[in-house]
């Protein structure tokens, strides 16, 4: 599937006419409680998937200069609605990362294009080169024209080392909670309302092994922006890079 | 010093004899630290080494409990000691009449190749005169301090309040003054000087004050700095210490009186500690005591830093300034806003604290990990620091328990080179951390054990939420933190 046809013009068009229907649901919060729901809230801003992302290619990838991994295969989003992302306590995680949303969900190697059934929901995954350091969920679900809060992002990619990496540490940030799992193995629970920081939460040691080690993780968001970034750092700190990153 | 030879050494005969007190009222050195005038602390096969007046000196396995036994002949006042090469040179004063007395004193140094008086090569040289005082020059030749300059000179300083502070040169190879050197008047109204060098700078370390009068002593240290080794050494507000200038380094505190005698030993970059005596510690008796602190520059001054207190803290990483804390759910408090109002509204009750109680069913009961966020003053971010005698120490400290407050649960290194928090204190070495402030007041959290493993680690921020344990580096903030007040 090609989902990186240019039409500013139209988005533009739809964009302000969805933008004066979302002012409209703008409501006042009660005083002393949450604002209501926004996750039906609709784009204002017309987003391309392809002013952040590039198309999948064959063969493999580095990590960029810095260590980061941008190529990624990702789910379009799993509806989560959660009005609010302080209920991201390590136990909502647990129960929320824990639950099968969708078959082999925690040994998939999807290809491009391939969907999953999630209760009514039918979602693709999508393989995508980002174009930052961090892959920018909020604007992934935009660009695809869906909703872009309360959600529940999946990723996975495959790591190629050509001899085994020891004592390294998994290392990210996302807005907001997210969980990593290496080789099925979980390595990193960021919990909490939670910026994107690079280098916020990081794994124990680990040893990235010869070979592929699969890398999948799991973003959730309420309102607000979403977004992840992910390196290996060694014992000083300093980015993992060599090895090979691809999707499958 | 301002007391008779002679009293001095009753002094130290008498309080040797006396029992050492219990650890909660010392939060000097324990065992039976007692001393005057100590020199430079000395590390000789894993042992440290301190001389004081009158001969002998303390000896201590761990830093922390210190106990007689060095032996140094002589006798004599305030010596001095540094290691050269792989020699050990003492310098002492063969005399000193204090204030009613003579002046005419002898500075003199002795060499020795270890300073286990058990080794079989413990043999002090003959003692060697390199400076002297007459009976009534402006001078008083004893109270002898050492350094070997970045450049490889060594200088020795002498001298008290009966005129001035004086420095000779001396020779590093033989400990004997440098032919054709002539000394030099560097200070008045001092003595117990030393030197120490750091970024550019010589430091001339002094006690002002009064010596020897137990918890009525002034004896407090001050210190000035010069770009060359032979001044002039001025204080903070510009005034030569050769006007009497000199800015604090440490005065009386904490039901102790009287610092004295400056001694500098680095432990690696960014751990440094000055040693001295209290003429007084009030907590011992009023013995007079050897004690140990953290050294902070602060704006190129070195200051006295603090001797940890027991207490309850956040412990704030130095890297992103957010709190160590359990790994459990944070646990909302009634969420009612208060914005604005009428200001003619009856005022609101305080908001109460969350307390352990409000929390503690929502926790596991087995290990608990521990990570990095935001303080909020909860009970999962507030640790209860308190020392455990009975485990020993460091140069400087008593190792720490460190707890979540109201419970006994512990914050412990595990095999992998991590940390967790383990339901129960048991007292494993694991279980027990040493602290120690740094040059630049932050601290250094460090396990005195690390399972299986011989590699000294210490408390390291990983990530902005991660805690591990890591190689100390002074150049990084991960490897810092505070302790603040809950």
């Amino acid at each position: 599937m090609n989902i990186f046809h240019r039409k500013t013009g139209l988005a533009i068009c739809f964009a302000v006419l969805l933008g004066v229907s979302a002012f409209a649901q703008n409501a006042t919060p009660a005083p002393g409680a949450f604002p209501p729901p926004r996750q039906n809230y609709k784009i204002q801003t017309p987003t391309n998937l392809s002013d952040y992302f590039t198309e999948a290619t064959k063969g493999v990838v580095s990590p960029d200069e810095k260590g980061f991994i941008r190529r990624w295969m990702i789910l379009e989003p799993i509806d989560k609605p959660n009005r609010t992302n302080t209920v991201f306590t390590d136990s909502y995680l647990r129960q929320a990362f824990d639950t099968l949303y969708f078959k082999n969900q925690f040994t998939i190697l999807p290809k491009d294009g391939e969907k999953v059934k999630v209760g009514k929901q039918k979602l693709a995954w999508h393989a995508l080169d980002s174009k930052l350091y961090n892959v920018k969920l909020y604007r992934f679900a935009a660009g695809l024209k869906k909703q872009v809060y309360g959600l529940l992002f999946w990723a996975v990619t495959v790591i190629e080392c050509e001899e085994d990496i020891e004592n390294v540490r998994f290392s990210a940030g996302s807005n907001s909670a997210s969980m990593w799992w290496l080789n099925g193995e979980e390595v990193l629970l960021l919990s909490g309302d939670r910026r994107m920081v690079v280098d916020d939460g990081q794994s124990h040691r680990l040893t990235l092994k010869k070979g592929r080690n699969i890398l999948r993780g799991a973003v959730i968001n309420g309102p607000g922006m979403s977004d992840f970034c992910v390196r290996f750092v060694d014992e000083d700190g300093k980015p993992v890079k060599n090895f090979t990153i691809s999707y499958q | 010093m301002s007391m008779t030879m002679k009293t001095k050494t009753i002094l130290l005969g008498t309080i040797a004899l006396m029992s050492a007190l219990t650890f909660e009222k010392a939060s000097a050195q324990i065992g039976t630290p007692y001393i005057h005038d100590p020199s430079n602390i000395m590390e000789c096969d894993g042992k440290y080494y301190t001389f004081g007046t009158g001969g002998g000196g303390l000896i201590s396995e761990d830093g922390w409990t210190w106990n007689g036994g060095a032996v140094r002949p002589g006798g004599g006042a305030a010596p001095d000691a540094l290691k050269i090469g792989d020699r050990y040179l003492i310098a002492y004063s063969a005399t000193g009449g204090g204030l009613g007395g003579g002046h005419a004193g002898k500075v003199l140094t002795m060499w020795n190749k270890t300073l286990d008086p058990n080794s079989p090569d413990f043999a002090y040289t003959e003692p060697i005169e390199v400076a002297s005082s007459l009976d009534d020059e402006d001078c008083d030749a004893i109270d002898a301090g050492l350094l070997l300059g970045p450049d490889g000179r060594l200088w020795c300083t002498y001298g008290t309040y009966f005129g001035f502070i004086r420095m000779v040169e001396l020779d590093p190879k033989t400990g004997k003054r440098v032919e054709g050197n002539e000394a030099i008047n560097i200070a008045i109204d001092c003595e117990a000087t030393t030197l120490m060098y750091r970024d550019g700078w010589y430091y001339l370390l002094g006690t002002h004050g009064t010596c020897c009068d137990g918890p009525n002593s002034t004896y407090n240290i001050v210190v000035g700095r010069s770009r060359n080794v032979t001044g002039p050494y001025l204080d903070n507000v510009g005034r030569s210490m050769l006007e009497g200038g000199g800015k604090m380094v440490i005065a009386a505190e904490n039901r102790k009186t009287g610092p004295g005698h400056f001694g500098r030993y680095i432990v690696e970059e960014g751990v440094e500690k000055m040693s001295f005596h209290y003429e007084a510690d009030f907590d011992q008796g009023g013995r007079s005591v050897l004690a140990i602190r953290p050294i902070v520059w602060k704006n190129g001054w070195p200051v006295a830093g603090e001797a940890f207190k027991d207490g309850t803290y956040e412990i704030e990483s130095e890297r992103r300034g957010y709190a160590l804390e359990l790994a459990v759910d944070f646990v909302r408090m009634e969420s009612v806003r208060r914005r604005g109002g009428d200001p003619n509204d009856p005022p609101l009750p305080p908001v109460k604290s969350q307390t352990l109680n409000d929390v503690i069913s929502t926790w596991p009961q087995g290990d608990i990990n521990v990570r990095i966020g935001d303080y909020m003053f909860r009970p999962h971010q507030k640790w209860t620091i308190t020392a455990v005698p009975e485990a020993g120490g460091y140069l400087g400290g008593p190792y720490y328990k460190i707890l979540i407050e109201g419970t006994n649960r512990a914050l412990a290194a595990t095999a992998d080179a991590e940390v967790i928090a383990v339901p129960t204190f048991t007292g494993a070495p694991e279980q027990l951390w040493r602290i120690d402030q740094l040059t630049d007041g932050t601290y250094r959290i460090m396990p005195k054990k690390v399972p299986g493993s011989d590699k000294e680690l210490v408390l390291i921020s990983a990530g902005d939420s991660t805690p591990s344990l890591g190689k100390f580096d002074m150049n990084s903030d991960n490897s810092k933190w505070n302790f603040r007040n809950p």
